[in-house]
Formats: structure tokens, sequence, C-alpha cells
């Protein structure tokens, strides 16, 4: 029943971790190897986008799994952070997709292309 | 790893549903299962959601759920939406 969560250092390092990328999917398995459908399809997503993002496999450290669901007071995983900022779900990353607001926040973040 | 007394049933489609209602009193709440018996979905309304943030809104409904969404419910896929 500890609710020290302000000087954690997991706290910390998710919180450096989100700050040190422009986006940032925290979810169960890898991209290439998913462990959950819903982290499947938020990588999926991404993976289109043709934007970097870092992956974070939360089941190799249960500390950032269950860290996580406070640091963005969300309860779910996967969870995606664009730009410092938890943009959401599962549930909301699908929905941004088929309405174009992800690419409207990722389109900034592309690599141009030199060919 | 849970220690706390609660019982650690899995709560029913309409169980769910009445929470959201009872936090969230306009709320009109579709509630079903899509794989197994905890893997709910979820369709909620409320003026309530009116001028939030998509994760704002799902926050209400996840804090209406309490520790069923902490603990017993292995998924959720929820939509909401302030009413047309």
């Amino acid at each position: 029943m500890t609710d020290s969560t302000q000087l954690d250092p997991i706290q910390q390092g998710i919180d450096n971790l989100v700050k040190a990328n422009d986006v940032v999917l925290f979810m169960k398995g890898t991209p290439e190897f998913p462990q959950c459908g819903f982290s499947q399809r938020v990588a999926t997503i991404l993976s289109h986008t043709s934007v970097p993002y870092a992956a974070v496999n939360v089941l190799l450290d249960s500390a950032v799994r269950e860290g996580i669901k406070t640091y963005a007071d969300w309860p779910t995983i996967p969870q995606l952070y664009i730009k410092g900022e938890f943009i959401g779900g599962c549930d909301i990353i699908s929905e941004m997709a088929t309405n174009g607001e992800l690419e409207t926040l990722l389109a900034p973040l592309r690599p141009t292309q030199e060919s | 790893m849970n220690h706390d007394s609660s019982d650690n049933t899995i709560p029913k489609p309409e169980q769910l549903a009445e929470l959201v209602r009872r936090h969230i009193p306009d709320a009109q709440v579709e509630v079903g299962l899509f794989s197994g018996d905890d893997h709910f979905e979820m369709r909620v309304t409320s003026a309530a959601f009116e001028g939030k943030s998509r994760v704002a809104q799902h926050k209400m409904v996840y804090a209406a759920l309490g520790d069923h969404m902490r603990q017993r419910v292995h998924a959720l896929a929820l939509t909401t939406s302030a009413p047309q």
C-alpha cells in the first residue's frame, strides 16, 4: 500500500523514456513478435506510418508493466506516447488511424526521404 | 500478487454496465463479450463526455469500473461518444 510514486525510480525511468523519444509504444511483446492482439494492432498501425518509434516490451519487467499504468493513470497496455504526451490505448489509436488524426500528429515526425 | 479481500470472480457484462450507469448517470451503455468470458466490448454514450478528450472520456469509464479494470477484466474494447 505504498503511495510514493513521485520518487519511484521506475516512474522516473518511464518518464525519461517518454521524453527521450518522439514516439514511444509500451506494448506486450515486440513489434516483430507481439504477445497480445491489442499491442499487435497498434504496432501494425505505427509500422505502416513509416515514422520510427521506440517500443518497450513491458513483459520483460513487471515493475514497468505495473508502473506504466500508474504513469498515465491508464489501466491497460498498449499505451502510445507522442512528443511526451499520452495519446491513448488500442481503441483510441485505431480510431485516430481511421479518421486521420494520427497522421496529423505523426506527419511532422516522419524522416524525409533522401534518394 | 493481489492480497486484497475482494472476490476474484469475473464480472458479468451487465454488472459492468451497471457500474458505468451508477457513476455516469445519463450513460447509454451497450456491453458484450467479444471473446471468452473476460474480453469485453463496451460502447458508452453520455452528455458528460461533451468537450472532453477521448483519453478523458475513457478514464471516466475506467474510473467507474474501478478495481474490475485493474484485476479481473482481461480486455475491454471501449468506444465513447457524446450524444449527437
